[in-house]
């Protein structure tokens, strides 16, 4: 019924500050199984109902977590990412936005040697099967459980995707915001390839936005391997090059990274791609019936 | 966050690369001073501005025809030239047709050329880790080249861990065609250039071009440098080399209130929670005829002052006609929005039109809210809709 997370997820929460804490009471409310948190030097201690460890090995020790979710400020958030992956986590989401990109490209590398772990992020909403766990900063409401996948590099502008999907009917599978750093632990191909092994995902909607090739390539993935109906947005297509739209990886660079160049690659795959943002969710709709 | 050229050749030099003598003069006077100190041999005044495209760019209204970077040879005409590059702005590519005034000039020995390549250090998203580019043919327009000659552009991933090593310098080096003293002196320009760029968290930096003079010296004839904004929080001494002057007053402005915001050059000023959402607002103006004045993202916990601010803020461009809000409520309440916006509305006193699209949590609380304030604030439902209200007050006002 979903890929990465579910409802037997057990999570912890790294960084138990006002919004941590805020966040993993949300989660915790929703139903995922918000398992404690690692407050260094707080260990023992519990907070809002949580028990508090001094450091991830600890607790997954003492709690059998097999998720992290992280809040850690962006000076530590590296360290925190490769501490969940030295624990053994294996599904570890960095919320935090503003992490160092050179910090960012030491734990990757650090990543290849934990096999076992995938990072989600940083700098994005996290990742939700809807009905059964949520690990991340989006409203769980506005979800509906389906068979619908969407992969987005955005956070508000997937709110927007999966409450014009659930207005139409359509349920979502697993909802994944992948970040808007130009480093992120997890792709948009790796994902794609997820959702269309995943039985219980019938079709595939992704959210791109200016930066980076990552459309490009997603777009020449879908062509070859995937068989499931795929429908797209990139934001940005008024962006101006050379500017940071907000996201530190949003940026028009060097020549290539640009809406106009992502939407003609996605539809040159065969991908029916929205215009308009306000029609996300009717695009996913006639991708379905027409099929891939 | 960009540094001026000088800056970034100091940087280089003190991690070891070789830069041309030059002085960096605030007046006329100083130029003829720096020129007879550097002695009277012919000089290039290179104005000091973050844009490219200096070389090709033109001084506004001077009636001059030359650009930011100019071969001098005579004493005589060092003061008249630095004086029209300190009066007159300087336009090119990236400037926009306001140009941006100089306050700054370098004075450089003009180095004879034997032959010139491109080096530089990016941050690969492919790779997930930086790498050393360079380019045999020097001076040019490295995008331009990436694009119609990929396979001319030579690439070295560069471990982020330990740094560029010697054998990959030596090796580019080689590649590039250096050869016997030249070897030496360039590789250790890139590992000056690597330096900089991993303890200094930059996203780019470029030297471009790398020359080789007649006599054999290699030197870092130009650069370039660009740091990665969050890694900013470590660097102080980077921070101070900030240069307000070269930035957008509203973007400095903003960024001090946690708002990001872009500068654009539409009427209809626009107020988002989201990035991609901001992004989003911009492209469903554009797609029902307006144009953007500015991206702004007010951040997933916007509060009463920062939403104050951002009204303050796109107000305070007299090209706006109009303002669209668009609010998705996930943690952020769309209740309390309604309330910042209200109180905001009042204390900035609006002189234009304003569109609210609330959606999510507590949305029927936040309509009533502003529906009962018996302010003239246009309600709109769904994306389209407010986009088309906006577009029609922005046409209406003109």
């Amino acid at each position: 019924m979903s890929i990465l997370v579910d409802k037997n997820t057990r999570v912890i929460c790294q960084g138990l500050g006002k919004a941590g804490t805020f966040h993993a009471i949300q989660c915790r409310e929703y139903g995922t199984q918000v398992v404690g948190g690692v407050v260094p030097g707080k260990g023992g201690t519990t907070k809002e109902g949580f028990p508090i460890f001094n450091t991830v090995a600890e607790a997954v020790a003492k709690t059998g977590a097999n998720a992290t979710m992280i809040f850690v400020p962006p000076p530590g958030a590296a360290d925190a990412i490769m501490e969940a992956a030295d624990a053994g986590i294996e599904i570890i989401v960095a919320i935090t936005e503003g992490i160092p990109v050179l910090d960012m490209a030491k734990a990757k590398r650090f990543l290849v040697t934990k096999p076992k772990s995938r990072l989600i992020g940083p700098n994005c909403p996290g990742l939700i099967t809807p009905g059964q766990c949520k690990i991340g900063i989006m409203p769980g409401y506005i979800h509906k459980p389906g068979t619908i996948g969407v992969i987005s590099r955005s956070g508000t502008l997937t709110y927007e995707a999966v409450w014009q999907l659930t207005n139409l009917g359509l349920g979502q599978s697993t909802c994944v915001g992948i970040g808007g750093d130009p480093i992120i632990g997890t792709t948009q191909i790796e994902l794609l390839k997820m959702f269309q092994d995943d039985p219980n995902t019938e079709a595939i909607l992704m959210m791109g936005e200016i930066g980076g090739t990552a459309e490009e390539e997603a777009a020449a993935y879908v062509q070859k391997h995937v068989t499931k109906p795929v429908a797209a947005f990139i934001a940005g297509q008024t962006a101006p090059p050379g500017k940071r739209m907000g996201h530190a990886g949003a940026i028009i660079s060097g020549g290539s990274g640009s809406a106009q160049d992502k939407i003609a690659a996605l539809r040159k795959a065969g991908i029916l791609t929205a215009d308009s943002p306000a029609d996300l969710g009717v695009t996913l709709q006639a991708a379905l019936k027409r099929g891939r | 966050m960009k540094i001026h050229e000088y800056q970034a050749k100091e940087l280089l030099a003190a991690a070891g690369a070789k830069i041309p003598q030059g002085i960096v003069v605030n007046n006329p006077q100083e130029a003829v001073k720096a020129f007879e100190s550097m002695g009277g041999k012919p000089v290039v005044l290179k104005a000091q501005v973050h844009a490219g495209g200096r070389g090709k760019g033109r001084f506004k209204d001077s009636g001059k025809d030359f650009g930011g970077v100019k071969f001098i040879k005579s004493k005589e005409d060092v003061a008249p030239i630095a004086e029209v590059m300190l009066k007159y702005p300087l336009v090119t590519l990236q400037t926009g047709t306001e140009g941006q005034k100089v306050s700054k000039l370098l004075v450089q020995n003009a180095a004879d050329i034997a032959r010139e390549v491109y080096l530089g250090m990016v941050l690969d998203r492919a790779y997930g880790m930086p790498v050393m580019m360079a380019c045999a043919e020097g001076g040019v327009e490295i995008e331009e080249v990436a694009h119609t000659h990929p396979e001319k552009i030579l690439k070295v991933p560069v471990s982020p861990e330990v740094g560029l090593q010697p054998y990959q310098a030596r090796r580019l080096a080689f590649d590039l065609g250096f050869t016997g003293d030249q070897v030496p002196q360039a590789e250790a320009i890139m590992m000056a250039l690597s330096k900089v760029f991993l303890e200094k968290d930059c996203s780019l930096a470029e030297i471009n071009p790398l020359v080789v003079t007649p006599q054999g010296e290699v030197l870092a004839l130009d650069a370039k440098i660009t740091f990665d904004d969050n890694g900013l929080f470590r660097h102080p001494d980077v921070e101070a080399l900030r240069d307000l002057a070269e930035e957008n007053p509203a973007e400095v402005r903003a960024a001090k209130s946690g708002l990001s915001f872009v500068q654009m050059s539409g009427n209809i000023g626009c107020l988002v929670n989201g990035a991609g959402l901001a992004m989003s607002t911009m492209d469903i103006i554009k797609y029902h005829g307006g144009e953007p004045a500015n991206f702004l993202d007010v951040g997933g916990g916007a509060n009463k002052d920062q939403v104050t601010e951002a009204f303050r803020i796109l107000l305070s461009d007299p090209s706006v006609k109009a303002v669209l809000v668009n609010i998705f409520g996930g943690i952020m309440k769309c209740d309390t929005i309604a309330n910042a916006i209200l109180a905001a509305y009042k204390e900035v006193g609006f002189h234009v039109p304003l569109v609210v699209r609330l959606e999510g949590t507590n949305v029927a609380e936040g309509k009533k809210i502003l529906s009962e304030s018996g302010l003239q604030i246009i309600a709109a439902e769904g994306l389209t809709d407010a986009a088309k209200k906006v577009v029609a007050a922005s046409k209406a006002g003109k």
